[in-house]
């Protein structure tokens, strides 16, 4: 008897080092991502200084301690660095979110945002507006073109009955080439001078063009949506053991892959829309969260968030430092760390759970 | 719990999987459900456990219904229904082969019992007693030790009974196993079943049609536990093993072709004839030596009979195409 108590006093103890681990790993990295987006708006062509981004800050949000910026420095960090950053961040956020409810929705380690044809929709509607001149906002484009080939991608894989998971990524897989069929068509058919550049860039991912608008959408979409994927750990943890057991456990299977997928399309859809398709954000972050939280949803999410933002304002801030004067598109940056990051993530896993 | 099943139909794009089946299983018995390959012993554990709506008829537990045939237009009073949650809090169904997407723990395997009891949006922040319930079921099924194993590296034996921790971690009052047995070696298959047979007769026995195998023949991790609240635990289990079922269950369920070819004890159940006729070999029943239940001793099929077959009982020959 005692000895079961003092066995369960050990649990406890293991068990309480085991979030304390977990809790010590969050704050460490909201700290770091805080830090890293004060340390990227100084970073650039100008000089800028800590202190100038604190004021500047100080000053637009009329916080105590406002003091005298010079206007030059003041409009670099408010209107130029600042924005670009914070939808560095959002974006960041809103698919490594993403990527890990896809993952965890279909079963498939594989899995990313962009996984319903949603990137290649987004495409379309921006060479649209880019190349073809169409007279609509380049984010409301890209926003409904990726949310017409959700529904496409959908409506096809409702053909057979109900949506399973497998179904839903074939279909994806199909919209998928038939958007990007249309976007090289019209590349190819109209593109000229100096819009090949542009829509490069776009196909890409990049923040260039990042203003506070992009911040209001992609920050907007980011606390709305994400919030309410957040708050729905418990039932995605349900699908651990795949639809039948997530039913048993009082979960209504075919509703909540709906409104799951209905999410994670707006909000990476509304990601697309203010940078373009930037890859492998969404596909890396969740795996390697997993391994500092663990695969329950509870942990995994909050975490996957504060580090997908720290990683794409770090890989931004690359994007447009590295090879200076030159400007890089980011999601070149993020392949580049991520497939060797990736690498080594699959040789160091266990072959079994990744079969 | 008692299970009713009350002329319960089924059918998928109209082709039937189960046809007029009614049924009583009664609290804390273990009951077989045997038949062969496509006779629809899964389907039938997925409509018990609110899985599946079935198209006539209904399944009734304690005096709710779980699933029941919709009538279009007729708001159906009398008998109050389960939501699905309230159904997860009563039922538990361990299915076949089940696999986690990702490398979890035992105990996070073992937690995943608790959904349905934790609140719907604030659950998703977590709770401590969560984790004494999962300790407290790892701990009825021995399986303590292997809280902070990893899934990838337990046995198939160890697999399961996590899986059964997992599912009293649901607090169920029903344990409702589909083919529990697959993959397990011998001695791993009658570990599990005795489990299963112990967490029964631990909650207090008694009701059971015909107390015919006695728990004491289980060999080993016969006494189980008991269940916590007091409230009995009801087991129904697929199995494809027919001598297992005879040692294991009180009573048992026969289904051929979606339909109920026949209901009671082991010995009432497991008769040449029967089993002849519902899988078509050639068997004899012998009683056990040491436990006095059925034991079946399968004939290699015979060439080609040179009698005709017969249906009698008790006729230990049975031609091969006697179905």
């Amino acid at each position: 008897m005692e000895l079961q108590q003092a066995e369960r006093t050990a649990t406890q103890t293991r068990r309480g080092a085991g979030r304390a681990r977990y809790l010590a790993w969050l704050a460490l990295s909201m700290l770091a991502l805080v830090l890293a987006a004060g340390v990227a708006v100084t970073i650039g062509p100008a000089e800028v200084s800590l202190t100038d981004v604190a004021r500047s800050l100080a000053g637009h949000l009329g916080l105590p301690g406002a003091a005298e910026v010079a206007p030059l420095t003041d409009s670099i960090v408010w209107q130029l660095r600042l924005p670009r950053v914070l939808t560095a961040a959002a974006v960041g956020a809103g698919l490594a979110l993403s990527g890990a409810v896809m993952q965890s929705v279909t079963r498939n380690p594989l899995a990313d945002p962009y996984l319903l044809g949603l990137s290649s929709g987004a495409s379309l509607g921006a060479v649209c507006v880019i190349i073809l001149g169409v007279a609509v906002a380049l984010p409301a484009a890209a926003f409904l073109g990726a949310l017409t080939a959700l529904v496409a991608t959908l409506s096809i894989a409702r053909v057979g009955g109900t949506i399973t998971p497998g179904r839903a990524v074939l279909s994806g897989l199909a919209i998928a080439q038939l958007g990007g069929a249309g976007t090289a068509f019209i590349i190819f058919w109209a593109a000229k001078g100096d819009s090949y550049r542009e829509i490069l860039n776009w196909l890409l991912g990049s923040l260039a063009g990042s203003s506070w608008s992009s911040v209001v959408i992609s920050g907007t979409a980011l606390i709305v949506v994400g919030a309410g994927i957040v708050l729905s750990a418990t039932r995605l943890d349900a699908f651990t053991f795949g639809d039948t057991a997530a039913a048993s456990l009082g979960i209504n299977v075919n509703r909540t892959r709906w409104m799951l997928l209905g999410a994670v399309a707006l909000l990476t859809g509304a990601m697309v829309a203010v940078s373009g398709a930037i890859g492998f954000v969404g596909l890396i972050l969740p795996h390697l969260v997993r391994g500092l939280s663990g695969p329950g949803h509870r942990r995994l999410l909050p975490l996957t968030v504060v580090l997908g933002a720290l990683f794409l304002i770090v890989a931004d801030t690359l994007a447009r430092t590295a090879f200076d004067p030159r400007e890089l598109p980011v999601g070149i940056i993020t392949a580049l760390i991520g497939v060797p990051v990736f690498i080594v993530l699959i040789k160091s896993r266990k072959a079994a759970a990744w079969s | 719990m008692v299970v009713i099943l009350d002329r319960v139909s089924f059918r998928i794009n109209g082709t039937p999987i189960l046809t007029d089946v009614s049924a009583v299983v009664p609290t804390g018995a273990v009951t077989g459900l045997l038949g062969p390959n496509g006779a629809g012993k899964s389907t039938l554990l997925r409509l018990i456990a609110g899985l599946e709506t079935p198209d006539a008829g209904g399944v009734e537990l304690d005096g709710s219904h779980v699933s029941r045939a919709r009538t279009p237009g007729v708001r159906a009073g009398g008998v109050p229904g389960l939501s699905r949650r309230e159904t997860a809090r009563r039922v538990a169904l361990l299915e076949q082969n089940a696999a986690p997407s990702v490398d979890l723990t035992v105990r996070e395997v073992v937690l995943l019992g608790r959904i349905p009891h934790r609140s719907r949006v604030l659950g998703s922040f977590g709770g401590d007693d969560d984790h004494r319930a999962a300790e407290e079921s790892l701990e009825m099924v021995g399986g303590s030790d292997l809280a902070d194993r990893a899934w990838h590296t337990l046995s198939g034996g160890e697999q399961q009974r996590a899986q059964i921790a997992r599912a009293l971690a649901q607090r169920p009052s029903l344990l409702l196993l589909d083919e529990p047995n697959n993959h397990l070696d011998v001695s791993a298959q009658l570990g599990l079943l005795g489990q299963v047979r112990g967490l029964c007769a631990g909650a207090g026995a008694g009701t059971g049609v015909g107390p015919v195998a006695s728990p004491g023949d289980g060999p080993g991790e016969g006494d189980g536990p008991g269940d916590g609240d007091g409230a009995a635990l009801t087991a129904i289990m697929a199995l494809h093993d027919l001598n297992l079922a005879a040692a294991f269950c009180d009573q048992i369920l026969l289904l051929h072709h979606g339909r109920l070819v026949a209901a009671g004890t082991p010995d009432e159940v497991l008769r040449p004839a029967t089993i002849a006729e519902v899988y078509g070999v050639d068997c004899d029943v012998i009683p056990h030596p040491r436990g006095g239940h059925p034991v079946i001793v399968f004939s290699p099929a015979a060439p080609v009979p040179t009698f005709p077959p017969t249906l009698e009982p008790e006729v230990t020959q049975h031609g091969r195409g006697s179905a």
